[in-house]
């Protein structure tokens, strides 16, 4: 009998055109490259530097989202472009695309937004395969079995030059979840809670698999947000098995195998998960039975409490380096040690971003908004994903809820995730935040972002202060 | 790129852990599509003051580090986003070499491409090298690629790991591009064996 294999030995081995030996890493083959604005223009350069054109255009596409505006569009239909910079930027995009022949979802038409929301949404994203992209969260795709992972910009070009890229074979570790999630816990909590455990380097050297009850009773929308953050932990991918929840949500997707191609495909993916007796390198635990509803206080993800909790004491800190990183960060944050986080006033609030931007997401922030107002003197986003979500949000009337709650209903794309669009959390303001990075000027020179779960994002947009959204789940 | 082999330079010691790519050059420096401006934007939040001048305290600043071509820094340095401008940033500003305990992936293979050294320490090692440079701050080292030592003053060496393959790229200044794309031949076999799962086209 063959040696039980993990789900990211079975996708590692099934992408080798050549091994690795003890002096020059494996050639992996990858199956679909996403790119987007910013990390690829300088690619392109070297390809046509060196007279080389991209291999396989037809497994790379682009789509345009960080230094994108994400205000609704003008009396044209237009979103307006208003940065030099941004539209320099997007300019190189349309032109290297035509003129290597490459895909491109050009902003505001209707396939844009998030390069990791619209794999998934246009069933590229699919059990098995090797994605990347020049961008740390394609760790995103991860969830539907595929070995997802970023890459540098040297890399794009590789990944262009010839579909491979030169790597090491990672490590394995199991991140087990057992029990079941409780009424007002989500899947961002069960990651922020992971990484507030393990801390943001646990992860280096290794590649996640997410398995136990409660990865298995999650929707692919939620396995996605739990995969996205992968990074925050310090693994390159994360990957979730493959089953039936899975094949419905590829199933009939634009680009996903149709008919009895789609039937084969899943006979195969149903081979991918990982053989009993397989071992793992390493492996964390989070029980869900016991998890609350989580946020961060500090300048990385890993300093996260559960909401009912208090900021840590220097001296509860188990080294020097630990305490004066705390004493730092609480001084940007202007936090206090031993303190909770309840009732703390909020100025913006930011639903959006790769980790909390999809449809279901949006579904349970308007589910706390409708007919409610948001708190006065509190500027709420709400930002989809893709330009797909916005319209299937739109057909369900949840931007509706969300105008008339005084909330703002903008065009797709990475908005104030990153400080780079014209969507920015301003100096010394507190955002509570969707998103998945609370870096120090992450949002905005000087912002001071709160990260946390789209229900306790819309519990906090109604109160105008930090809130455990348990405590409105009675009202709904 | 330009081999590496050995070199003796002024170490800077930037004792913080976690140091994330976000801080090393921040979101509004990527929008550029060449690697111009990134010198400038490197640390920006900690090497200059609200005002725009420079921050006297911060180690890059001070006469005595102002040229360090190594720099120290606490764990997990590199982690966050996979931005090549981080590499970029430090290199075009004219760092060689950054020793930690340890650095996020991502980071570390963006740095090899660019002849950048990430040299990893044990934690005793790195605390040591962090005294020495508040000692004096005009100390040297040297860093020996080829035989994979950090030599410290007074003559102490250090080993330091590091894949067989990158130290060959670097010492020969052998890029991986040209590495791969003399396995056309695999790759078309694999490519004519291999299911057809995606197309970004059709
Ligand atoms: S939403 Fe944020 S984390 Fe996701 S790809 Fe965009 S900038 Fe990166």
């Amino acid at each position: 009998m063959s040696t039980p294999q993990t789900l990211f030995d079975k996708v590692w081995n099934a992408h080798l055109v050549r091994p690795e030996t003890p002096d020059t890493p494996a050639v992996l083959y990858i199956d679909l490259h996403l790119i987007h604005e910013v990390t690829s223009p300088q690619a392109f350069t070297e390809l046509r530097r060196r007279g080389i054109k991209v291999r396989r255009p037809d497994r790379t596409l682009a789509t345009m989202d960080h230094s994108t505006p994400t205000t609704p569009r003008n009396s044209l239909g237009i979103i307006p472009v208003i940065d030099p910079q941004a539209i320099n930027q997007l300019d190189q995009l349309r032109a290297n695309c035509a003129e290597f022949g490459i895909p491109l979802f050009e902003l505001g038409s209707a396939n844009q937004g998030i390069v990791h929301v619209i794999g998934p949404e246009q069933g590229l994203t699919q059990p098995g395969l090797t994605i990347v992209c020049g961008d740390s969260h394609t760790s995103t795709h991860g969830a539907f079995g595929a070995l997802g992972f970023g890459i540098g910009t040297s890399e794009v070009g590789h990944v262009f030059a010839t579909q491979c890229l030169l790597q090491r074979k990672a490590k394995t570790c199991a991140v087990r979840v057992d029990g079941r999630l409780n009424p007002g816990v989500t899947a961002k909590d069960i990651i922020l809670a992971i990484i507030a455990k393990y801390g943001i380097g646990a992860g280096t050297g290794y590649v996640f698999e997410y398995c136990g009850e409660a990865i298995r009773a999650l929707s692919m929308e939620e396995r996605m947000t739990i995969c996205n953050m992968s990074i925050e932990g310090g693994a390159r991918a994360g990957m979730v098995a493959p089953d039936d929840t899975t094949f419905e949500y590829v199933a009939g997707r634009p680009f996903a195998p149709q008919g009895a191609d789609f039937e084969a495909a899943v006979a195969r993916w149903r081979t991918l998960p990982t053989d009993d007796g397989a071992t793992f390198d390493h492996e964390l635990t989070l029980n869900a039975n016991e998890l609350v509803p989580m946020i961060t206080y500090g300048t990385n993800p890993g300093m996260g409490i559960p909401i009912t909790g208090v900021i840590p004491l220097p001296e509860e800190l188990p080294d020097a380096a630990a305490r004066q990183t705390l004493d730092k960060a609480l001084a940007y944050m202007a936090l206090e040690p031993g303190k909770t986080l309840l009732g703390h006033p909020i100025d913006v609030v930011f639903i959006g971003s790769c980790t909390n931007s999809r449809i279901s997401d949006l579904r349970q922030a308007a589910q706390f908004l409708a007919g409610r107002k948001i708190a006065a003197g509190v500027r709420v986003m709400v930002v989809p994903g893709s330009q797909q979500v916005k319209a299937q949000a739109e057909r369900e009337g949840l931007d509706e809820v969300f105008k008339a709650a005084g909330a703002e209903w903008r065009e797709a794309g990475c908005s104030a995730c990153l400080g780079m669009n014209d969507d920015k959390v301003p100096p010394g303001k507190y955002a509570l935040s969707t998103s998945n990075r609370n870096f120090v000027g992450r949002q905005g020179p000087g912002a001071r972002t709160l990260l946390a779960s789209p229900l306790t994002a819309a519990a906090t947009a109604v109160t105008g202060v930090v809130t455990d959204p348990r405590t409105m789940l009675d009202s709904l | 790129m330009e081999p590496i082999t050995t070199f003796s330079a002024n170490a800077a010691a930037l004792p913080t852990a976690n140091v994330d790519t976000d801080q090393i050059i921040p979101a509004k420096y990527l929008k550029v599509t060449d690697k111009s401006g990134l010198a400038k934007g490197l640390f920006e939040a900690w090497r200059y003051l609200p005002d725009g001048s420079l921050n006297p305290d911060f180690v890059l600043n001070r006469p005595e580090t102002a040229g360090a071509q190594i720099l120290i820094a606490g764990d997990n340095f590199g982690c966050g986003s996979s931005r090549e401008h981080a590499p970029w940033a430090l290199t075009s500003y004219g760092i060689k070499a950054v020793i930690s305990t340890s650095f996020a992936d991502i980071f570390r293979s963006n740095s090899l491409k660019n002849g950048l050294l990430p040299i990893v320490v044990d934690a005793e090692t790195y605390h040591e090298l962090v005294s020495i440079c508040e000692e004096d701050p005009t100390v040297e080292l040297t860093v020996d690629l080829a035989t994979q030592r950090l030599m410290l003053p007074g003559g102490r060496a250090v080993g330091f790991p590091i894949d067989g393959f990158s130290k060959h790229c670097l010492l020969n200044g052998v890029d991986e591009l040209g590495f791969i794309l003399s396995a056309e031949d695999a790759v078309a076999a694999y490519e004519a064996g291999a299911p057809r799962t995606v197309n970004t086209q059709g």
